[in-house]
């Protein structure tokens, strides 16, 4: 099946020399969720920027909804509908108006039924005639999520939809992303909550510095790239991890009265039994134990460290001549 | 084409319009009121006629010219700072929206209110002034043309602006003066040389002229020449408008 975006050898340079994308390829699929997470300035709001017309592109091709975007503009900018990271709003004027004027710039005919659907879903409809200057920044926030939905697009793209909204409306907005995949939405979502990625993608791409560092399963990365620890709670704290156990990976806390063993999940021999024969034989009691798993945030903290150390260490080869 | 598109933008515009009616229309048709009760009930009296035209009618024209000027380049360069200003812009550049449709729906609203503005001014002056209308079919041909190309020109200066103040400095640095020594109050004939010649620099003069001639058929210089240095002024205008969307000049990075 043809993917619903399609972006080729995408390259961004701005007019100051500040390169922001560097030779993009990347494809998402029909109705799933894609998060793209990156740090500040990695790339992220200039890659959706281009795709949705925004910006223009210095080299490359994108296709939207198998429409390229320059060449077919109409029909590509027909399929998305864009929520941008700032609450840009028409202040004064109503939640209906605008969302109605929304509708009509994107070339389709009034539809009040439909207008007050996506209102009411986004618990607006009380709030249609108020004007968007009187009301909280979580509702400015729904408002354009209903603006980007009021042509009914085949694609969103939320640019950090919930940052500096409270606890309750992020977890509405989780509900509503997901409600809007179920009827068919293609969502890509670009957070710097990494928890937001986990909870809610099928797919994670991360960015850094205008490169694609990696684009994989949400599930397959968190196999393939997390790490596992089993924690000791020792009833006798030790001064140091003993000579015996050494070649072993173990770091021991500050007060030393926590050992933790590191393994690696996709391995065969996660090597554990051996640890625990060993532990006996070296006369270490614990009281207790526990494992936990490593989050999306210490996966993508640890590629984007990963990928700046390969950088780092390029130049000082370049510099070494 | 793209008509919701081009009628949502129109319509959002004139809403902007009707809600602040004291701003865009009362206050434009209250100013020039105030001239005609001037300079045309009071002293027009007691001034001679201009090339056959009591001074309170002679002026007409010319204050009309002068609403018509700065109110379609402020109704219009607002119209597109605004969304630039405000960051809503990024609705209108990721629209299915031609650049053709974005101007026609931006520049045709600030044409609109400002034909709409002449068309209460010349009603108003009637209270006032008793004038005459020779050629009415030019009369709202140069009303058009001249809101239409000079709310180009307020288009440009709203995607050239990057603050408030450089949003007034045209229209009152520049459009205002030309205006008052363009003839709006006096025949360009009346100016001694080397005046007289420099003034026909000014493309005001043109304007006003043209205006004059439609409503009582006497002109400073020939209707033809004002007749196409208005058109030459939207062609140029037109011109900067194709080149700022074919560049992403100030409005795409």
């Amino acid at each position: 099946m043809e993917p619903i975006i399609s972006v080729k050898g995408l390259n961004k340079t701005y007019a100051g020399g500040f390169t922001a994308l560097k030779n993009i390829d990347l494809e998402i699929q029909r109705g799933e969720i894609f998060a793209l997470l990156g740090p500040n300035g990695a790339g992220k709001t200039t890659l959706i920027s281009i795709i949705c017309g925004i910006v223009n592109p210095s080299g490359g091709t994108v296709r939207a909804g198998g429409f390229d975007i320059q060449r077919d503009y109409r029909r590509a900018r027909g399929e998305i509908g864009l929520v941008p990271q700032e609450l840009a709003t028409d202040s004064f004027e109503s939640v209906w108006t605008t969302v109605n004027f929304s509708r009509g710039l994107f070339g389709k005919a009034p539809n009040p039924a439909y207008i007050e659907k996506i209102l009411r879903q986004l618990s607006l409809w009380e709030k249609k005639d108020s004007r968007i200057m009187a009301l909280s920044g979580g509702m400015k926030r729904r408002v354009m999520i209903a603006k980007a939905l009021s042509h009914e697009p085949s694609i969103l793209f939320l640019d950090e939809p919930t940052a500096g909204v409270d606890v309750e409306l992020r977890q509405d907005m989780w509900k509503m992303v997901h409600s809007l995949r179920e009827s068919g939405v293609t969502i890509i979502l670009t957070t710097h909550y990494i928890e937001e990625a986990e909870q809610m993608a099928d797919r994670i791409g991360v960015i850094n510095r205008g490169e694609l560092v990696l684009v994989e399963e949400k599930n397959t990365l968190m196999q393939k790239m997390g790490e596992k620890e089993l924690s000791l709670h020792l009833p006798e704290p030790l001064q140091a991890v003993p000579e015996s156990l050494a070649d072993l990976p173990l770091t021991l806390s500050a007060n030393g009265s926590q050992l933790v063993y590191r393994f690696d999940i996709k391995s065969s021999d996660t090597g554990i039994a051996e640890f625990l024969r060993r532990l006996n034989e070296a006369n270490i009691e614990f009281r207790d134990l526990h494992t936990r798993e490593s989050s999306l945030e210490e996966i993508f903290v640890g590629l984007v460290r990963g990928a700046r150390k390969e950088k780092e260490e390029q130049l000082t080869k370049e510099a070494q001549g | 084409m793209n008509w919701y598109g081009i009628r949502a933008i129109y319509q959002f515009e004139m809403a902007r319009t009707w809600r602040t009616l004291m701003q865009s229309i009362a206050s434009p048709v209250l100013s020039t009121s105030l001239y005609f009760i001037v300079f045309g009930a009071a002293i027009g009296s007691r001034m001679g006629e201009i090339d056959g035209v009591s001074y309170g009618a002679f002026i007409i024209p010319g204050l009309i010219m002068l609403s018509l000027l700065s109110e379609s380049i402020s109704n219009a360069s607002f119209g597109i700072f605004f969304p630039k200003f405000s960051g809503t812009i990024y609705e209108v550049l990721s629209a299915p929206v031609s650049a053709f449709e974005i101007v026609a729906g931006y520049v045709g609203a600030a044409a609109s209110k400002s034909i709409i503005l002449g068309g209460l001014i010349l009603v108003t002056a009637r209270f006032f002034v008793d004038y005459e209308i020779v050629h009415p079919f030019w009369l709202l041909a140069f009303l058009i043309l001249t809101s239409v190309t000079f709310s180009l020109f307020g288009f440009i200066i709203g995607i050239w602006a990057d603050d408030f103040q450089k949003l007034q400095v045209i229209p009152l640095m520049v459009i205002t003066p030309l205006t008052f020594l363009g003839g709006a109050f006096y025949s360009i004939d009346m100016l001694p040389d080397p005046w007289r010649t420099i003034t026909l620099f000014n493309p005001v003069v043109y304007l006003i002229s043209g205006f004059r001639w439609a409503f009582y058929g006497v002109a400073d210089v020939n209707v033809a020449v004002s007749l196409g240095m208005t058109l030459i002024f939207l062609v140029i205008c037109l011109t900067a408008v194709w080149w700022i969307f074919r560049t992403g000049y100030r409005i795409k990075t």
